[in-house]
């Protein structure tokens, strides 16, 4: 058993008079790929958003119950929200590339984070892009805007500029739910390199998804964590009659 | 039978809502070209007015005109910005709030000539600076706030929610993720903003009557010590606009050729107001085109 990066129990969380996660509790492993599956409004990427308290910015949500990241509360009082975001580190459902340059998309997590040396920048810059296995599409137009790449490289650019402030952990919330099939699979292979660095929760409505990219599965449904285990196990055979009526369609 | 008839209709009374309203525009500046273009000339846009002889032209009318837009937005472009950035990202829904815009609301509907009269008192009167280019300044700060404020606030709301949770969960703070990323990307329409707010300014006339006064001192145009009386750089001293001058030649003028004044200053100031407003189309879409595309 691989060592817990992220532990949570007891989490509950409400919207106003919406009760969105019941008592969820959950452990996710250090690098490990954890899915999250379940139907639309499950509360899975609500979950997912409690993780680097991206929820904190909305409006009458109120969260209890702990997660621990390495041991300590990320909701503790004195928690600093700017530098925990800086350790997990989010991909969001659509490409969300700044209209700037794809120099300046990787280069702007190191820059607010202090970084100003021109050669260190481009450095990490090169090497957030290899890691990301994109570097040898955008090479030439580093210094040309974003927005003119296709929506595959462009969710690439987004990972890239997140690895630039060296996250421990990825959280992706659909991340190739508005992606074409090639540009898929090039995201669920750069998953697969990722894993070996970083621990990674993804939020995917595809089951396949969830089965080709992942080790260990959590089903949710209605706000409640159904069935956590083994992605394997989860799919060939979950225990709970739930989960199974989701994984073999019956429902969702 | 009967909705496409009514569909007919309803197209043919917008259709004709939307020429009516190019046609008394085009009307307009054609009227105004026809009568004033003719007398356009280079001794006409440099040379100094004349007071009872005949052959003055408008160059120190341009010159305040330009200078004081200048001013002016000096103050307006700041605290309008800072005021669009706290109504849409800091403002919550609350009385201060509320408060806010109906201010807002209230001073973009008070008429100029108010303005004008509230800058006599406050701005030439109580700061005891007299008819000065800065009071003139400051009364069309007053009247363009609230369209700066507006403005921005809207540019600002349509820079898409991604782009800050994008920031923010690279762990930027807010003020960071204003600066960087909100602005930025708000600039194409900051900028045309600005700029039609300065072809709302260049036309006033009514708050400079007594702010920035009717007349001006002799200009020496190489005189560049701003505190000299006669600097055209010199913001304490008064300064007569285009569009005031306008209204003083025809109300008051004692020159002979005062038709070839007026209409020729009228076509001046109508083709500024449509370069400005050309140019912020122009510009804000050039912006736009190199910040998104390839």
């Amino acid at each position: 058993m691989a060592q817990v990066k992220i532990s949570v129990s007891n989490l509950n969380l409400h919207y106003g008079d919406f009760h969105a996660l019941k008592n969820v509790n959950l452990e996710v492993e250090e690098n490990q790929v954890t899915a999250l599956i379940g139907p639309s409004g499950c509360g899975k990427s609500t979950f997912l958003r409690t993780l680097n308290r991206m929820n904190d910015l909305i409006e009458g949500v109120k969260v209890d119950g702990e997660i621990l990241l390495d041991g300590q509360n990320i909701y503790r009082q004195e928690e600093d929200v700017v530098s925990l975001r800086k350790r997990i580190g989010m991909v969001f459902q659509r490409p969300n590339p700044f209209p700037m340059s794809v120099y300046d998309n990787i280069a702007y997590g190191p820059r607010i984070h202090g970084t100003k040396n021109k050669r260190k920048l481009d450095e990490i810059v090169e090497k957030s892009l290899r890691a990301a296995v994109l570097w040898d599409e955008v090479q030439d137009r580093l210094y040309k805007s974003a927005l003119g790449l296709s929506g595959g490289q462009q969710q690439r650019v987004c990972i890239a500029r997140l690895l630039a402030v060296e996250p421990e952990v990825l959280l992706m919330d659909e991340p190739t739910s508005a992606l074409d099939p090639l540009a898929t699979m090039k995201i669920e292979e750069l998953i697969q390199v990722l894993k070996k660095d970083y621990t990674i929760i993804i939020v995917t409505h595809n089951m396949q998804q969830a089965a080709r990219v992942s080790g260990v599965t959590a089903f949710f449904l209605n706000g409640d964590l159904i069935e956590y285990g083994v992605t394997e196990s989860i799919f060939t055979k979950p225990t709970d009659k739930r989960t199974e009526d989701y994984i073999t369609g019956r429902f969702g | 039978m009967n909705s496409r008839l009514a569909d007919r209709i309803a197209t043919f009374i917008f259709w004709t809502g939307a020429l009516l309203v190019i046609t008394v525009l085009g009307a307009m500046i054609v009227y105004i070209l026809y009568h004033g273009g003719k007398y356009i000339s280079w001794d006409f846009l440099t040379k100094p007015p004349q007071v009872v002889r005949a052959g003055g032209g408008i160059g120190p009318q341009i010159f305040n005109s330009f200078y004081l837009l200048f001013l002016s937005m000096v103050f307006t472009v700041p605290v309008g910005l800072l005021g669009g950035v706290y109504l849409a990202e800091y403002a919550r829904n609350n009385k201060l709030t509320e408060a806010i815009r109906l201010s807002i609301e209230t001073l973009n509907s008070l008429p100029s000539i108010v303005v004008g009269l509230f800058g006599l008192l406050v701005f030439v009167n109580m700061t005891g600076w007299g008819y000065t280019l800065i009071s003139g300044a400051l009364a069309l700060a007053v009247i363009n706030l609230p369209l700066m404020v507006r403005i921005s606030e809207e540019s600002i709301r349509g820079v898409p929610d991604s782009l800050r949770e994008a920031s923010l969960a690279l762990g930027a703070n807010h003020w960071q993720t204003i600066y960087r990323v909100v602005l930025p990307s708000a600039f194409p329409g900051l900028i045309s903003g600005a700029i039609i707010t300065s072809g709302r300014v260049f036309g006033e006339a009514a708050a400079l009557l007594f702010t920035a006064g009717m007349s001006s001192p002799a200009l020496d145009f190489s005189q560049w010590n701003i505190f000299h009386p006669a600097s055209p750089l010199n913001p304490f001293r008064p300064a007569e606009t285009l569009a005031v001058h306008i209204w003083k030649v025809n109300t008051e003028g004692l020159i002979p050729d005062l038709r070839r004044v007026a209409d020729g200053s009228a076509a001046v100031l109508i083709l500024v107001v449509l370069g400005f407003n050309l140019a912020a189309r122009w510009l804000g879409r050039k912006i736009y085109r190199q910040m998104t595309a390839a």
